[in-house]
């Protein structure tokens, strides 16, 4: 039986129009910060202890990806937004909470029982350079995942896939031959989106993927992610931290601050009525080109670390409007009537509007 | 006169495959307290710009021909002692990543007073005073802590706050800023500019803001620079240029910024990417990149495939375009003509 033959049929569009493609429910990941088991160990107060720190990168995140829309997640470094993405493609595993990709369960997938689900689901990095592999051509690279997915494929089928794929993004087929560090950076990550185009996936992860690129290559590569989601009928989630390009690309944004989501709302929503503090601030950061703009929300302090996580609202000690319930109670997502949903008690308690 | 003044600057490179022009005919000048922005895709050269300034550019490059006058005095060709005199101490630079810049094995204040003690005949104690003052002024929490502190034991923003403390300590009249902000969040990149516009209004300092940012250049600068592979190709007033760009270069690159389309529709993007330095196209630079450099049949315009174009006034602004030296020359004569 081939790896294609184990996934589950397709349901007809109708049957799952109503249901998200990829739900994420209170997804936790925590990442050790001591070592082996003797290294834990202290002394303390006269006794051995077991001691355990760990940084706390996703606490409790609830997303929901609908088909064939764009969602964008934002936040500053350190916010979780990439251990997000690495933990829906199955790279990382989940301390806690689970996913699902369809109806089923894929974070306790073995990675066998994953296999047509990696089908379906692709991944573009931040970095063309890392991504590639040096010692490959561009053939080979293009080649690698469809043979991977597709044992059963001639040789003819598979070269006939490339050739397509590279018909897509803009290479010129006699690049094949070629080895990655031929390129530049806009051309690699072409190459780096043929790939995850070339085994036809349904749900693609961007993490980053224009970060690392001149502004003039960053407006073509985001044509080309538009133009696959158009032809190709994909939905996206996208990782940024410009929010320009997510005004521009997505269909929803989710705002993330310490390995929390604070908002998640439809985008022309968002950027018209930001509601959270934290996205307010966001928003008023931009740097615009035009002369006249309000003058940018100045927070206090910085990102706390994520191995003592702030009780609470983990926005509290930065936040002008926090008050003593931000401070021992987690605010949770709740839907406001302009579309967006919200983790605030202030904009709960109707404190701020 | 201006207090910089850099007239046809000439920057190489020798390698082995041959010599390449990293800069040429770069001319710009710089008023004291005035900011300029100089901007472009990586490889345009602004970097090597502001790095020849202070004569910093390491071999195999060097600078070919031009001059730079800082206060009268010519820096290209100075000795390396005399240039010490001028480095960080009235011309001091930013750069891009703060871990690079400070040294890892010495705390912040050992690092600021070693700075002060290298430009002026100063007691330990009194520059120690002096480095404190600098991070109060760049509104650090706790700046007598900090100085004591390693630069791990900060933060990057924080870092560079500190590079910046230490770039003011010696009152520069000149700051050369290196993309401060490029690898900072953006809520700490609008933290850091808003500080550093304002350090340099206080203090009368000048600014060079490099930068691919069109953004932050249109909040901070007074005057901008555009380059493309190593030339400059539009410079004038932020505004008139942000609002009313002449060079189709520049055009494209702020028509390809996503806030100029309709959300969800495809962006305006230049074709191409920039050629590489050491394979340049005849003529202007641009000009296989260019809408108007091919003509309404199919064919290019011969003046813009072999001719490079000079500069052209356009307003307060001066362009280095075929086109657009041909538009003017069009408005001019009519104009000419009704006044006899």
């Amino acid at each position: 039986m081939t790896a294609t033959a184990t996934a589950p049929a397709r349901k007809t569009p109708a049957a799952d129009a109503g249901r998200p493609l990829l739900e994420i429910r209170s997804l936790e990941k925590r990442f050790s910060l001591c070592g082996d088991f003797l290294e834990q160990l202290k002394f303390k107060g006269g006794r051995l202890v077991r001691e355990q720190e760990y940084v706390h990168a996703i606490n409790g995140v609830d997303l929901d990806i609908r088909r064939g829309e764009a969602l964008c997640v934002v936040g500053e470094s350190g916010c979780g937004k990439s251990t997000v993405a690495r933990t829906v493609m199955g790279l990382l595993h989940p301390s806690g909470g689970e996913i699902r990709y369809d109806g089923t369960r894929i974070d306790d997938l073995s990675t066998k029982a994953l296999m047509p689900y990696r089908r379906r689901m692709q991944m573009i990095f931040q970095n063309p350079y890392a991504s590639l592999n040096p010692r490959m051509t561009i053939q080979q690279t293009l080649e690698e995942p469809i043979r991977l997915h597709h044992p059963d494929w001639s040789r003819q089928q598979v070269c006939d896939k490339v050739a397509e794929v590279m018909h897509a993004v803009g290479i010129a087929p006699d690049w094949g031959k070629r080895y990655g560090h031929e390129f530049s950076g806009g051309q690699r990550q072409r190459i780096a989106i043929a790939r995850a185009l070339a085994v036809d996936p349904e749900f693609i992860v961007a993490d980053e993927p224009i970060s690392a690129l001149d502004v003039s290559i960053q407006a073509q590569v985001l044509n080309l992610l538009m133009d696959a989601q158009r032809e190709r009928h994909l939905t996206y989630l996208f990782i940024t931290h410009d929010l320009a390009v997510v005004e521009h690309f997505g269909t929803r944004v989710a705002v993330m601050y310490l390995g929390r989501v604070c908002e998640v709302a439809p985008t022309a929503t968002l950027f018209a009525t930001p509601r959270h503090p934290y996205t307010r601030a966001l928003l008023s950061a931009i740097p615009r080109l035009e002369d006249d703009r309000p003058q940018h929300i100045r927070l206090k302090g910085e990102v706390p670390t994520p191995v003592n996580l702030p009780s609470g609202c983990v926005f509290h000690a930065r936040c002008p409007h926090a008050n003593a319930r931000c401070r021992e109670e987690v605010p949770a997502l709740i839907a406001t009537d302009g579309g967006a949903r919200v983790a605030c008690h202030a904009i709960e308690e109707g404190r701020l509007d | 006169m201006s207090l910089l003044e850099v007239n046809n600057l000439d920057v190489r490179f020798a390698l082995r495959r041959g010599e390449v022009k990293a800069l040429r005919d770069v001319c710009f000048t710089l008023d004291r307290g005035e900011r300029l922005g100089i901007v472009g895709e990586s490889g345009a050269g602004k970097s090597v710009a502001a790095f020849s300034l202070l004569n910093l550019i390491a071999k195999p490059g060097y600078i070919a021909g031009g001059s730079v006058r800082f206060d009268g005095q010519e820096l290209t060709g100075m000795s390396d002692r005399a240039l010490r005199r001028i480095r960080g101490h009235r011309i001091s630079m930013i750069f891009q990543d703060p871990m690079m810049t400070l040294n890892p094995v010495l705390t912040i204040g050992e690092q600021m007073v070693e700075c002060l003690k290298a430009h002026r005949r100063i007691a330990r104690r009194e520059a120690r005073a002096i480095a404190l003052r600098k991070l109060e002024q760049v509104q650090i929490p706790s700046p007598e802590a900090r100085l004591d502190q390693y630069p791990h034991e900060l933060s990057g923003g924080m870092r560079q706050r500190v590079i910046i403390a230490i770039a003011l300590l010696l009152d520069p009249d000149i700051i050369i800023a290196d993309e401060p902000t490029t690898a900072l969040d953006v809520t700490i990149q609008a933290e850091i500019m808003a500080l550093l516009l304002e350090l340099c209004e206080k203090h009368n300092v000048g600014l060079i803001l490099i930068t691919h940012d069109l953004g932050v250049v249109s909040q901070v600068t007074q005057r901008m620079l555009v380059m493309y592979a190593g030339r400059v190709i539009e410079q004038g007033p932020t505004r008139e240029i942000i609002n009313d760009p002449q060079h189709p270069y520049t055009q494209g690159l702020m028509n390809a910024l996503p806030q100029m389309a309709t959300p969800g529709e495809r962006l305006n993007q230049i074709p191409g990417s920039m050629p590489s330095l050491d394979n340049l196209p005849s003529g202007c630079a641009f000009h296989p990149r260019c809408g108007f450099a091919q003509r309404a049949d199919g064919s290019e315009r011969p003046a813009c495939c072999t001719q490079v174009p000079g500069f052209v006034t356009s307003g307060n602004c001066q362009v280095a375009c075929h086109m657009v030296a041909e538009m003017i020359e069009r408005e001019r004569i009519p104009a000419e003509e009704t006044t006899r």
